[in-house]
């Protein structure tokens, strides 16, 4: 069986199963208004054509295409969807045991990658919320309306700047002679530069950066909802300021923290620009070596199953989150 | 008293450090720009000089890749905002699970990484496009990009205009309807009224992300060139200033299109206010009349 027509074979019972819950998932004896009858018919086939073309062609084909070629072998185009094009799972054997002249146990190189990028953006993710915190509460509960626009403005100027540039900046700011090592020398902190790529501090400070207005937005709109009586309610009543955070403010903003978090964990996990422009030669991000999959061994079956693996850790991560906080996916992606 | 002094010297120092840490970088990048030294850096001055500017406005390059984020950027718009705006009427059509459903599909693109959505759709589109026989038309660069960026670009249009769209009041439609309107004219001249301001800033929301898109780009883009893939290249290669000139263009752009926009919405409020105001005094006019 070749990819398309595999491809073609699950979206389409995706879609049978769509239509089927919208047809006899109802309450009994609820009437409903017929799609076109509703929308009259030039809006009703606007409305069929643009969303079938975004969600089928867009969304669930490429997705399912990728899973499925993950699952082939790399062979020329001739080749394809003849006798050799089986199902294999020799992409994901090189992912975890290595190619199959290694001698290693294991694959470590590409599974130290993994584990630290997904170990890392974890923790790069519960930073980012203890920096964008602060912010947050303030701007939600004590900040006046002339000065809450000119922190927006000012938080919004960075989020505009793209990636590469937001790393270059960060290289020009920490790099062996750069402007960092010259105020610390200068200030006789340090006599020899300190060499920030080297050791990784210039890309996690760099991921921090590029995720701090992803977080404090959802923050912000959580605790603005809160009640201010609530808290001084709290504080009346004796509660020091980390029990009114922990147990008051936190619980109420649980999905705005949530929201904030997963995409952070997300942008972080799946970034490439800033691992590109500020790995240290010692530090392997996992997203370039999917990359090189790609471009520079131009196997793209493996590619997709390097890609699935990430893939796989992100919905990991959602489905803890969602777990955890025991909240819907529509209430975190507001 | 000294307790509430201390408290406000830590707060307002946290939000020193916070600020000096967001835009410090950008001002560094910012003074680095105008050195004469061809290493970009801000110490020692060697003198200033605005030759990196120039340099960027005669490099041919990156100019194309400019043109092609410009091409790149209009389509997402004029694709993205439909899209979302029938997946945002949609959305208000269904009924649980198949609204749940629904949902996950067209949410999914934003929990999803932008390297694995620019994956998915050229490996899709290579062997789709050579089926529907229109592979020397869609298999380039360009419309992969498009295609890629619209996907997950539509998903942030959608949640937008549907943020607008719960207070729409349908006894509005309803009255329309019963005033003999037929279904397309309540789209025309109800729905879409209304949906104005949501859809203009997902027009602009979408042009935005679009032009500063890396992580889907760099896999859809193949044998083309944006911006941000030209940057890229550059800066792995190696450092020169005009790169600080062009991010310095930009955020100068950034900071003029945002006072602009903030100019805008304080104008509307205004204005708003005013036509209330005037609104309420002829109400308790006409409740005082005769």
């Amino acid at each position: 069986m070749t990819n398309l027509s595999m491809t073609f074979a699950a979206t389409a019972l995706i879609l049978v199963v769509f239509l089927l819950i919208v047809r006899f998932d109802r309450r009994p004896g609820e009437k409903r208004v017929k799609f076109f009858t509703r929308n009259g018919v030039i809006v009703g086939l606007y409305l069929i054509l643009c969303v079938g073309f975004w969600c089928i062609l867009t969304i669930i084909m490429p997705m399912v295409f990728m899973v499925d070629l993950s699952f082939h072998p790399k062979l020329p185009p001739s080749m394809a969807g003849g006798p050799e094009d089986v199902f294999t799972l020799v992409n994901y054997r090189m992912f975890l045991f290595g190619s199959a002249t290694s001698t290693d146990q294991l694959n470590w190189l590409h599974l130290r990658s993994f584990f630290s990028t997904i170990g890392i953006s974890i923790g790069l993710t519960f930073l980012n919320f203890a920096v964008c915190y602060p912010i947050a509460y303030y701007m939600a509960q004590s900040a006046s309306i002339p000065r809450l626009r000119l922190l927006v403005l000012l938080l919004i100027i960075p989020y505009w700047v793209n990636d590469i540039l937001r790393a270059f900046a960060f290289r020009i700011l920490l790099s062996y002679n750069g402007f960092m090592n010259n105020v610390l020398t200068w200030l006789g902190i340090t006599d020899t530069p300190v060499d920030f790529i080297g050791a990784n501090v210039a890309l996690y400070l760099a991921l921090v950066y590029s995720n701090l207005l992803i977080m404090i937005f959802p923050l912000y709109n959580a605790i603005e909802a809160q009640d201010h009586n609530q808290i001084e309610a709290a504080r009346d009543l004796g509660a020091p300021w980390w029990h009114i955070h922990l147990f008051v403010v936190m619980p109420q903003a649980k999905p705005g923290i949530a929201s904030g978090m997963t995409l952070s964990f997300m942008l972080m996990a799946g970034a490439i620009a800033t691992p590109l422009v500020l790995a240290g030669p010692r530090s392997l991000w996992f997203t370039p070596i999917i990359y090189d999959r790609f471009y520079q061994l131009f196997d793209w079956p493996q590619g997709a199953a390097y890609a699935m693996a990430l893939l796989v850790a992100c919905i990991v991560f959602v489905l803890g989150v969602l777990k955890i906080t025991g909240l819907k996916l529509g209430e975190i992606t507001k | 008293m000294t307790g509430h002094m201390l408290n406000r010297t830590i707060v307002g120092l946290y939000f020193l450090s916070f600020f000096v840490f967001l835009l410090g970088p950008l001002v560094v990048m910012g003074v680095s720009a105008f050195n004469t030294s061809t290493y970009p850096r801000v110490w020692p001055i060697d003198g200033v000089t605005l030759h990196w500017f120039e340099a960027l406005a005669s490099d041919a390059t990156l100019l194309e890749g400019l043109r092609t984020s410009v091409v790149i950027g209009f389509w997402v718009v004029v694709i993205s905002v439909p899209l979302a705006l029938a997946g945002a009427i949609v959305m208000t059509q269904l009924f649980r699970s198949a609204k749940s459903f629904y949902y996950f599909v067209v949410v999914a693109p934003i929990l999803t990484p932008g390297i694995i959505i620019g994956i998915a759709t050229v490996v899709f589109w290579r062997d789709f496009s050579g089926l529907i026989g229109l592979r020397a038309h869609l298999y380039n660069g360009t419309v992969l990009t498009v295609l890629a960026q619209s996907s997950f670009i539509s998903s942030y249009c959608m949640l937008i205009i549907m943020a607008r769209l719960q207070r729409f009041d349908l006894a509005l439609e309803e009255a329309a309807l019963d005033l003999g309107a037929s279904y397309s004219q309540v789209f025309r001249d109800i729905l879409l009224p209304f949906l104005r301001p949501a859809l203009l800033s997902s027009a602009v929301l979408a042009f935005l992300t679009s032009f500063e898109n890396y992580n889907a780009t760099t896999f859809a883009i193949l044998a083309d060139k944006t911006l941000t893939t030209v940057l890229a290249a550059r800066v792995r290669s190696g450092t020169s200033p005009t790169i600080s000139a062009l991010a310095t263009v930009i955020v100068i752009l950034t900071i003029v299109a945002t006072l602009v926009f903030e100019w805008i919405k304080r104008r509307e409020d205004r204005r708003r206010a005013v036509r209330l105001s005037a609104a309420r005094a002829e109400e308790a006019a006409e409740l005082a009349g005769p």
